[in-house]
């Protein structure tokens, strides 16, 4: 059984238009995804703005309410879970916001910011939970005497780290990082990237981490699935994925990103793609990618392809794509012919 | 020799505020070629941003003023140049890219008309002529449509075609340097790459000199010609390209390297942070602004900067550390160990 355990997931936001405010249309942020996550690992959610891959994290949370689909979480249903069933799933589900400076109320004191959940979820005396914080800020490495100051007085890393201390005070299992590294900067991108490994290591934690930030997401990823227009097109293990990307998105999203490195630089081939991400209030029909897509062929505009492993790299990598590059033994082939396995079920 | 545009000479620039002098730029020096994209790199706070305003000028006075150095635009000193002469460089010899388009465009004036101005400022020619000039040039930075475009507003253009726009205006006048300011940060990484090319294209075109200042190594690595990397408004290291990524001598630059993740790492590796917290620029110590973060300071450190010293063809450091022991700490790192072997 896994931990998490995503099927179809839908969030469609209606627009709503004029005086009476009538929906004319939706936003269809996440649209049918489906992956679990195993005790321990991290999976890592990747794609560019627009893909759905914050709004997956925080609909899981049921900090927006699903349009369609299952959560399951240790086999609870999270989708139709009572109130004092959330609250309790909440103890076990944690998220860490992306900006620092938004996410922390300025007018509380660093104690009771960390040591909020624990008096909701009314743990200990008031002195175990002062005794809890200075613990806690000092795993996410702060000083105990910072439990005293406000927000302001803390620097973006430290602030993010305040964040992790929050997210850690009631021995979650899962935490939802979204873009938690960000908008730090590179020497403190590090610290804080440290720092979430030797947690997941002490105390068995389980991530899914959002990220647009492919080369963050690759280090710190068990497995990585990437989004494009609330779908999954690719889900495979991060290592596997830059060596043999299969779905043309995954490929020049891989080959877009600058590598620190002026000698690789110059002899990599670099595939940019055409035109604008569509907007997912209008996304295109068929494959949702197959306008910006250089694979494009006639049967690309009916429907979407289905996401399915093509055993080149084990069961574990699974490409929604009718013209996936293929790695048999001796080097990457891309057929002419549709992938039969892809095709949707009631035309194939 | 390629011809030299810009030479700018122990650069200064501080702000007066009330809570003490914000210490932005001190003392940083350097020149950019016809041809030559120059990258700066450092954190948010390390200068980078300043210094490029301060070549254009636009630093807010008061509180912000240059309060030493040279800045050559060919034989002339921008900082002795009048208002009016200042106006005709902007735009004209120097042009700059923002990092956030939707700030930098006028929301209330069509995106044609916004290009056709600076034209209009700079060349004597009539709102036709401008207008159509200004459809030409959104055309060259690849904007489809660019007739029906150029009748537009910013907000009905996405990140990608505002920063094409934002280049369109900024090579209008065929300007001799292009200041782009973290061009392509604020958008995603498959826009990033097409406005990466456009910039390549349009310097090799115009045969602009290019400052790019950028945090994102990847994005140096890939466009720049040199390289000056700059921390607590002080430049640490300067030198080619090759020379900063592999012959690397600043314990900041290397700090810098082995803290990213990369895509083509072939096994999970752990991060080498650099420890400690940015710089407050109030308190700068006297010496180098490193020296608190650094694992090799000496006593030397806090209080005296260190005189730049030559270590490579163009290749400068500044850094109390003897070169010799420097070699023998950098054999010592992990990263460069690897690219040794």
């Amino acid at each position: 059984m896994s931990l998490l355990e995503v099927r179809d997931l839908k969030k469609h936001f209606p627009i709503r238009t004029g005086v009476f405010k009538r929906t004319t249309g939706h936003v269809y942020a996440v649209d049918g995804v489906s992956f679990d996550v195993e005790k321990g690992e991290t999976m890592g959610l990747v794609g560019e703005s627009g893909g759905g891959k914050s709004t997956v994290g925080r609909t899981i949370l049921r900090l927006t309410e699903a349009t369609g689909g299952d959560v399951k979480f240790e086999d609870v249903d999270v989708m139709r879970a009572s109130r004092t069933q959330m609250k309790s799933l909440r103890r076990d589900m944690q998220i860490v916001f992306q900006d620092p400076y938004a996410c922390l109320n300025p007018r509380m004191r660093i104690r009771d910011i960390v040591g909020e959940g624990l008096k909701i979820h009314d743990v200990g005396t008031e002195a175990e939970r002062k005794k809890r914080v200075s613990e806690l800020l000092d795993t996410v490495g702060l000083n105990s005497e910072h439990a005293e100051r406000y927000p302001h007085e803390f620097s973006g890393g430290q602030r993010q780290r305040i964040g992790i201390a929050r997210a850690l005070a009631l021995n979650p299992k899962l935490i939802i990082l979204d873009e938690p590294v960000s908008a730090l900067d590179v020497s403190i991108r590090a610290q804080v990237l440290n720092l979430l490994e030797d947690l997941q290591n002490e105390f068995e934690l389980t991530y899914l981490f959002v990220s647009h930030d492919l080369s963050v997401v690759k280090h710190i990823s068990d497995r990585v699935a990437v989004l494009y227009l609330g779908k999954i097109v690719e889900i495979s293990d991060s290592a596997v994925l830059y060596d043999m990307p299969q779905h043309p998105y995954t490929e020049a999203l891989l080959s877009a990103v600058p590598i620190p490195d002026p000698h690789t630089e110059r002899t990599r081939r670099r595939i940019v793609l055409e035109g604008d991400v569509p907007s997912p209030a209008n996304p295109p029909s068929g494959c949702v990618f197959h306008p910006r897509c250089p694979r494009a062929k006639e049967i690309c505009t009916t429907a979407m392809p289905r996401l399915v492993a093509t055993g080149d790299a084990g069961d574990r990598h699974e490409v929604a794509c009718y013209f996936p590059a293929r790695f048999p033994t001796g080097g990457r082939v891309v057929s002419d012919e549709p992938l039969v396995d892809a095709l949707p079920v009631e035309a194939g | 020799m390629a011809e030299r545009l810009l030479a700018v000479q122990d650069l200064s620039t501080h702000f007066f505020t009330h809570a003490g002098v914000v210490r932005a730029v001190n003392g940083v020096s350097f020149t950019l070629d016809r041809g030559e994209t120059l990258g700066i790199v450092g954190e948010s706070g390390s200068g980078k941003t300043v210094a490029a305003m301060s070549i254009l000028r636009l630093i807010p006075d008061p509180p912000g003023k240059v309060v030493e150095g040279s800045i050559m635009l060919g034989d002339r000193d921008l900082r002795t140049l009048d208002d009016d002469a200042m106006r005709g460089v902007r735009g004209n010899d120097i042009a700059m890219i923002f990092q956030d388009p939707m700030t930098s465009l006028n929301p209330v004036m069509k995106v044609g008309k916004q290009i056709g101005e600076t034209i209009r400022l700079h060349q004597n020619k009539s709102k036709a002529e401008a207008w159509q000039m200004a459809v030409d040039l959104l055309a060259r930075v690849g904007i489809p449509d660019a007739d029906k475009r150029a009748s537009q507003y910013p907000f009905e253009f996405s990140g990608g075609m505002r920063q094409r726009a934002m280049i369109a205006m900024a090579i209008s006048c065929n300007p001799d340097v292009l200041i782009a300011d973290e061009p392509t940060t604020a958008l995603d990484v498959t826009i990033q790459a097409q406005i990466i090319e456009v910039v390549l294209e349009m310097q090799t075109r115009y045969e602009s000199g290019v400052i790019l200042i950028t945090h994102d190594l990847g994005v140096i690595a890939e466009m720049s010609d040199k390289v000056m990397v700059m921390y607590g408004g002080h430049t640490v290291e300067y030198g080619p390209v090759d020379e900063i990524f592999y012959n690397a001598h600043h314990p900041y630059t290397w700090g810098l390297l082995a803290s990213l993740p990369r895509l083509d790492e072939s096994e999970k590796s752990r991060l080498t942070p650099i420890q400690g917290q940015p710089p407050n620029l109030i308190t700068l110590p006297a010496g180098c602004p490193f020296t608190p973060r650094c694992p090799y300071r000496r006593e030397q450190c806090r209080d005296q900067w260190p005189q730049h010293e030559d270590v490579g063809p163009e290749h400068g450091v500044h850094c109390w550390i003897p070169e010799e022991e420097r070699l023998t700490i950098r054999a010592d790192l992990p990263m460069f160990k690897e690219s040794a072997a």
